[in-house]
């Protein structure tokens, strides 16, 4: 019992503080300014350095100090809350922004349980025979899953709204309304565009759907969900990059309109936990994607014992358990920074939507498709 | 007066542009080609580091002033006022003096330049007679923190200057004869 609650607080701490909040905090720096500067030809923050290291003085580090400078600065600036404010609201909220963004990665799988016995590999599934499946993956291996994600996805937009409301600042109060117009309509084409690929894998269990992921079509095209739901995909990224509240999608943030929106009248370290649990959204729908349809924790061809090229019994290229496992993860981090890096790399690409475009696309596109594309969807499935 | 109206066609977009996704992969791949040529090469970054590295300034970059000397080391300004009469700014201060060499007319006693208020315009140099002022140290007016360390006096205008190749008083007679 004991052993259980220590190593799912091991879990928790993996998975929160040496994968999530890091990299969520580290694209502050490198995805926001770093990878902006090199797309737009400029050199991007190096100045700041190390220089209490010694050794380390002289060396701008990709600009890293840099993001070390803010954290300290956030934290000795004044806090300032606005005449007329709701002060206990407005202290709370941040904490209401970080909560679902932390609390979501509850579910993700880093990797299959871990088998205590032997591997076969049988129709493209490993079989853990003589031994037990133990859950060191993901920090709870929820049948309900992906609704858990929903769930909590909807409660993210309480922190926006209330920030918004508490401050007493028209700007606020704009950036709470629109991030909430926006969830509503997004969540909704969100929910149906998965529902195409919950009906394929029929399970709502992230591992289980990874694991289907495995299947070889014809024996070499995996089936990852982008293969099976390209449309969904697409639908699935846009909806999400709206529902992070990112460009080209920034409404409620809206630089160029209201100030900072909802978080305008927010400084100090309760600012940076606002932007830090932005980013660490944006790193969950990286999380996300990669394991609905690029596969997850599956490298292509590689099973429990190795490679397989086919569905065959043996495996082609023998490898360690551990071996697997390493690049299992490896695989699952590599996929889930690829499509963080696409979504800054679409933030800097693409020019930000007007807020009545917003609603068109979310309500008049990206519904009717996902609609379609469930339909569709359930007809093949059904046939098949 | 007609009115004339021209007609702008709107622009035909195709059922493929207007899906946005192909479109949106065009530009990805432009970002993404900057990205990847800038993360490897730095080719098309022109920014310059500046501390560290310094820009060539062109050969006629107006920078600190600087007054020449003459052969012997003496200052070359013959206090004519040209220069303060010209300068927009006000900046120039000469209280002219008797000089005991007989073939220099007069000499600056005092020669002062504030250089913050002094606006680089190059007058100066301009109406300067005898070559004795110029602004081609290449040397940045650099920030002050008090407002006595801008004032320029002689011997700080002359440490950075040099002899000059001018004939002084434009006639090779007089120069000889002053040696």
């Amino acid at each position: 019992m004991l052993t259980d609650i220590l190593l799912i607080l091991l879990k928790i701490v993996a998975v929160v503080l040496l994968f999530a909040m890091p990299i969520g905090s580290l694209m502050t720096l490198l995805g926001d300014r770093k990878q902006s500067s090199m797309i737009q030809n400029r050199v991007g923050p190096n100045r700041a350095r190390l220089s209490i290291i010694p050794g380390l003085g002289r060396l701008p580090l990709v600009g890293i100090p840099h993001f070390l400078a803010d954290g300290l600065k956030m934290i000795f600036k004044e806090d300032a809350i606005p005449d007329g404010a709701d002060r206990t609201w407005h202290n709370i909220v941040p904490a209401m922004a970080l909560f679902p963004a932390i609390v979501m990665w509850a579910v993700i799988p880093f990797h299959d349980h871990y088998c205590t016995g032997e591997i076969v590999v049988q129709n493209y599934r490993d079989i853990c025979v003589e031994g037990q499946t133990r859950n060191f993956f993901s920090i709870a291996n929820l049948d309900a899953g992906l609704l858990y994600v929903f769930a909590i996805s909807g409660v993210s937009v309480y922190g926006a709204a209330i920030a918004g409301w508490a401050s007493n600042a028209k700007y606020s109060l704009i950036g709470g309304l629109r991030s909430s117009a926006q969830m509503i309509s997004y969540e909704v084409s969100m929910a149906l565009s998965v529902a195409g690929a919950i009906l394929i894998y029929g399970t709502l269990n992230l591992n289980e759907m990874v694991v289907q992921q495995g299947h070889l079509i014809g024996g070499w095209l995996p089936m990852w969900g982008i293969v099976v739901q390209p449309l969904a995909f697409f639908i699935f990224l846009g909806a999400m990059m709206a529902e992070t509240k990112r460009a080209p999608f920034d409404m409620p943030e809206g630089e160029s309109e209201i100030v900072a929106g909802y978080f305008t009248e927010f400084s100090s370290m309760k600012f940076a936990v606002i932007q830090l649990s932005e980013y660490v959204a944006t790193v969950f729908v990286g999380a996300l994607i990669a394991t609905i349809f690029l596969g997850g924790w599956q490298v292509p061809y590689l099973y429990g014992d190795g490679f397989h090229f086919g569905n065959t019994p043996t495996a082609a290229l023998e490898l360690p358990y551990w071996a697997v496992i390493a690049l299992r993860i490896g695989a699952f981090s590599f996929k889930t920074i690829f499509i963080l890096w696409l979504q800054f790399m679409l933030r800097w690409t693409l020019p930000r939507f007007r807020y009545d475009q917003v609603m068109n696309l979310g309500w008049k596109i990206f519904l009717p498709l996902s609609l379609a594309n469930l339909v569709i969807t359930a007809f093949v499935v059904a046939i098949l | 007066m007609a009115v004339t109206v021209t007609k702008i066609p709107r622009p035909d977009r195709s059922l493929w542009v207007q899906s946005y996704v192909p479109e949106v992969m065009r530009g990805l791949s432009i970002t993404s080609k900057q990205f990847f040529k800038n993360l490897f090469t730095k080719k098309d970054v022109v920014t310059i580091q500046y501390p560290e590295v310094k820009r060539d300034y062109p050969e006629r970059y107006r920078g600190l002033h600087r007054l020449m000397y003459r052969d012997d080391g003496q200052v070359r300004c013959v206090a004519c006022m040209c220069c303060s009469t010209a300068c927009p700014a006000n900046c120039i201060h000469i209280e002219a003096a008797e000089h005991d060499d007989t073939s220099i007319e007069k000499y600056p006693a005092v020669f002062v330049i504030d250089e913050l208020r002094c606006i680089v315009c190059g007058m100066c140099v301009e109406a300067c007679p005898c070559d004795a002022i110029r602004m081609d140290s290449g040397i940045h007016t650099h920030p002050f923190y008090e407002r006595d360390t801008a004032f320029f006096d002689k011997p700080a205008l002359l440490e950075l200057g040099g002899p000059s190749v001018a004939h002084q008083g434009g006639d090779m007679k007089g120069v000889q004869g002053h040696h």
